[in-house]
């Protein structure tokens, strides 16, 4: 029994320990892995990347998927980054255009992307479109309309005021500043604990997670529920642009290019399961912190970026198949 | 002739943290039927996919057509004549009925090098096939366009195809109704005048007395005994099953239905083959039972008063007020409940726990400043249901899908009682339930009547039907055929209603 445990134990978390131990082995082995630097940088790469991961969790939770995610982060960041320019940038996109409010343009992005969110909703639960072909779709026609309005220029020039968002923080009389962006992820983490743990459409989405015709039975408004799961996720991916561009001092059509995959491999990793249902808030953080420091201790090992994509692809696939593994093992 | 077709010698097998089988024996004689019983959980599913290959056993031997066979595929037991009729099946349904029964095996030609399916051979032999088991249908029709109780004739036909001399069915008749229960019975018996030997694995104690040559039960994973049909009585199975004495199978009905508060008028679906014109009421405090054949539209009528299904007209009125019910929202926060007939398909959500599960529909009524719900007073009306129903679960946390049949459908009554309802509408109850988790539910439905709940009841087991009702409408065809009162109930004035139409 007791062997048994032990092995379920190790095979159930398999990724994560043995990235645990990949993590100790280039904390050895190489310098400056386990700096404060070091731990400030991933955090505030590890922020938006959080963002998008809990929007598309109450997707996954309720058995659809988004793929749109990544290319509504690039909308969002375009988007911003073209209102949010220096009034005395040469290349500015909008020439005449005054010095608008952040606020201002933070919700425009977030309604923007969120209106594309409850598109996607509307398609899954009125034409009952598969949400794989849906978001799939949409995904294209979001980097199509991105291409569209930005005429593929990159852009930068951003105002200071924009930036700082990313790049400044609360000094608390540590060695460096507390980052906006990490308080950012704390907050809208609490946020989405809430929402899961706290709220009628938490336990609604769990439940048609669960069993969709059960849910419906027992009262739920399904069709209402994924509206608000797709919209919701679609404001994450705009708010996750809007920090990446600021983070990044500027954008182009290709920001969050493949993000969604790396947010479904996050959250499949911190035990969201595929099958529906069940995941929680500080697992999928812990599977983007997870898939963040694979890519950091990568980088820091030198491993030729190419090869860097063939392992991220392989840990997705051994992360679903060790998921789907603990559902088909037991029956 | 060897004695026995099937000989299986202690048989053991366990799984983590239980000890499903603990040396059992089990002995099958050809061109017999024999019955294997025992409560959900004593073992027989379990002894079955021990000899079907799908399970490994421990330890023990199984001796089969005089030699010791090692089982280890499905296919391998098939390939030396075991077939097994799943409780569920598993049909393709766009595919035709030739294809389901020789999938993996289609006879073939050759074409110099090629080797290609035979279409002719495979409908004509589908065809030969279909008439042993009684059905007049085409090789080339769609699984999709049958009905279950046809499919099933179609995995008959399958392990007919198989030349098996062991047929295992599982609880075949859980889905059918009582005339093509009798047409499933023909076929059983064509095969035994064959020789063929069948394990019949049913809770159905008048079935089992009718069908079988001897009966062999089992009881909580342990080998109880075998005898000849012929000596047994429904009363001396349930003892033996239970290892207790079950004096009576329905708990007393002393709730007293009092005044009408509940009309439906004039329901007629959407769909024209579905039910029309029906009528009828409920008084406080009462059961009506709702009897019928698989078929009669029972299931969709109690669907669309809940606002499930469409329909053209119908009006329900409730303690005088005319409800408007769009979807099942409606119904609920106007005291209705509806326990849907497939607890898998629409009741259990598997992976959540148990206290989500009751929980789910009734969460309005936890809330603070209307929009935080109040998980500890959640809770506690998950932990009064637990106990009044005596729930066996190890925790509330516990996921549903690890408890027992019995347990899962007792939880989603807690579901509905947490809301409290006036009007339960429950169909079929009791299906796949074990004899004692049958009593518990009785009780509680009882119980429910007596403190003036009004409870509808939809079931196919005529004794269950006639046993709890204070009053039963017979459906026949989509149509209401007749009510009886409890007390002048019998088995034969309900199925002369149940097939009035026909």
């Amino acid at each position: 029994m007791e062997s048994n445990k032990i092995k379920d134990f190790l095979e159930n978390n398999a990724i994560i320990i043995l990235l645990f131990a990949l993590v100790v082995y280039v904390g050895l082995t190489q310098d400056g892995f386990l700096t404060m630097t070091n731990f400030f940088n991933i955090a505030s790469n590890v922020s938006p990347r959080f963002l998008i991961a809990l929007g598309v969790s109450g997707c996954l939770i309720t058995k659809g998927t988004d793929l749109s995610a990544g290319r509504l982060v690039g909308l969002g960041g375009v988007l911003s980054c073209t209102l949010l320019q220096r009034v005395d940038y040469a290349d500015k996109f909008f020439p005449n255009l005054p010095e608008l409010p952040i606020i201002v343009v933070f919700l425009a992005v977030i309604l923007l992307t969120g209106f594309f969110g409850l598109l996607n909703g509307i398609v899954i639960s009125y034409l009952n479109v598969p949400p794989f072909l849906t978001t799939l779709g949409m995904q294209t026609i979001v980097y199509g309309i991105n291409l569209v309005y930005s005429g593929a220029t990159p852009l930068g020039g951003l105002r200071r005021d924009y930036t700082q968002i990313a790049s400044a923080g609360i000094n608390i009389g540590l060695p460096q500043p507390i980052k906006y962006l990490l308080i950012i992820a704390v907050v809208v983490g609490v946020f989405f604990w809430f929402l899961y743990n706290k709220t009628r459409h938490g336990k609604y989405m769990y439940a048609i997670g669960g069993n969709e015709h059960a849910a419906e039975v027992s009262g739920v408004n399904t069709v209402a529920a994924k509206l608000r799961i797709y919209s919701l996720a679609g404001v994450m991916y705009g708010f996750a642009g809007f920090l990446l561009a600021a983070k990044s001092g500027g954008a182009s059509v290709n920001l969050g290019l493949g993000y969604e995959l790396e947010a479904i491999a996050a959250c499949t990793i911190g035990g969201v399961s595929t099958t529906g249902g069940i995941g929680t808030v500080p697992g999928i953080l812990l599977g983007v912190l997870v898939f963040e420091l694979l890519k950091t201790c990568m980088q820091f090992l030198r491993i030729d970026t190419s090869w860097q994509y063939i392992v991220q692809g392989l840990v997705i696939i051994i992360a679903v198949a060790l998921d789907i593994r603990k559902y088909t093992a037991k029956k | 002739m060897e004695e026995y077709i099937l000989q299986m010698k202690n048989i053991s097998k366990s799984f983590p943290g239980v000890k499903a089988l603990d040396r059992v024996n089990l002995n099958i004689k050809p061109g017999t039927v024999h019955a294997l019983m025992g409560e959900n959980g004593a073992g027989k599913s379990t002894l079955m996919k021990c000899l079907f290959g799908i399970y490994r056993m421990d330890e023990g031997e199984i001796i089969f057509n005089g030699e010791k066979v090692d089982i280890t595929n499905t296919a391998d037991a098939l390939s030396r004549g075991i077939a097994m009729v799943q409780q569920e099946q598993t049909p393709i349904l766009d595919r035709s009925i030739a294809e389901n029964i020789f999938l993996g095996r289609f006879p073939t030609k050759k074409y110099g090098p090629l080797e290609v399916i035979d279409h002719t051979k495979l409908y004509a032999e589908t065809d030969r096939l279909l008439k042993e088991v009684n059905m007049d249908f085409d090789s080339r029709v769609k699984l999709s366009s049958l009905s279950v109780s046809q499919m099933q004739s179609v995995e008959i036909a399958k392990a007919v195809s198989a030349d098996a001399k062991l047929v295992i069915m599982d609880e075949p008749t859980s889905s059918l109704t009582e005339n093509e229960v009798e047409g499933l019975f023909e076929i059983i018996n064509k095969l035994r005048d064959n020789g063929v030997s069948i394990i019949y694995i049913s809770h159905k104690m008048e079935e089992i007395l009718q069908i079988s040559d001897e009966v062999s039960i089992m009881r909580d994973g342990v080998y109880v005994g075998t005898w000849p049909a012929k000596e047994l009585t429904t009363d001396l199975i349930i003892k033996r099953m239970v290892g207790r004495e079950l004096t009576n199978r329905f708990p007393p009905r002393n709730n007293v239905p009092g005044e009408v508060i509940f009309e439906v008028e004039n329901f007629t679906s959407i769909d024209p083959k579905s039910f029309k014109n029906v009528s009828f009421n409920l008084r406080e405090g009462e059961i009506l039972g709702i009897g019928g054949l698989v078929g009669a539209q029972r299931t969709e009528l109690m669907e669309a008063i809940f606002g499930i299904r469409h329909i053209v007209t119908g009006k329900v009125t409730y303690k005088g007020e005319v409800l408007k019910i769009k979807r099942p929202r409606d119904a609920i926060t106007k005291g209705i409940a509806l326990l849907t007939e497939d607890r898998r398909a629409t009741g259990i959500f598997g992976v959540l726990s148990v206290a989500d599960n009751v929980g789910i529909a009734s969460l309005d009524n936890y809330l603070d400043y209307n929009f935080v719900l109040n998980n500890k007073a959640l809770e506690k009306v998950v932990n009064e249901n637990i106990e009044k129903m005596s729930i066996k679960t190890p925790s509330s946390k516990t996921q549903i899908k690890s408890l027992s049949g019995g347990n899962q459908q007792k939880v989603i009554i807690g579901r509905w009682l947490a809301n409290n309802p006036d009007v339960l509408i429950l169909d079929e109850p009791t299906r796949g339930i074990d004899v004692g988790a049958k009593y518990e539910i009785y009780s509680i439905i009882v119980d429910l009547a007596k403190q003036g709940k009004s409870i509808i009841m939809i079931s196919s087991e005529m004794p269950e039907l006639i046993g709890m009702s204070d009053r039963i409408m017979v459906m026949c065809e989509g149509k209401v055929s007749g009510f009886v009162e409890g007390e002048n109930a019998t088995q034969e004035n309900i199925m002369s209603l149940a097939t009035k139409f026909m």
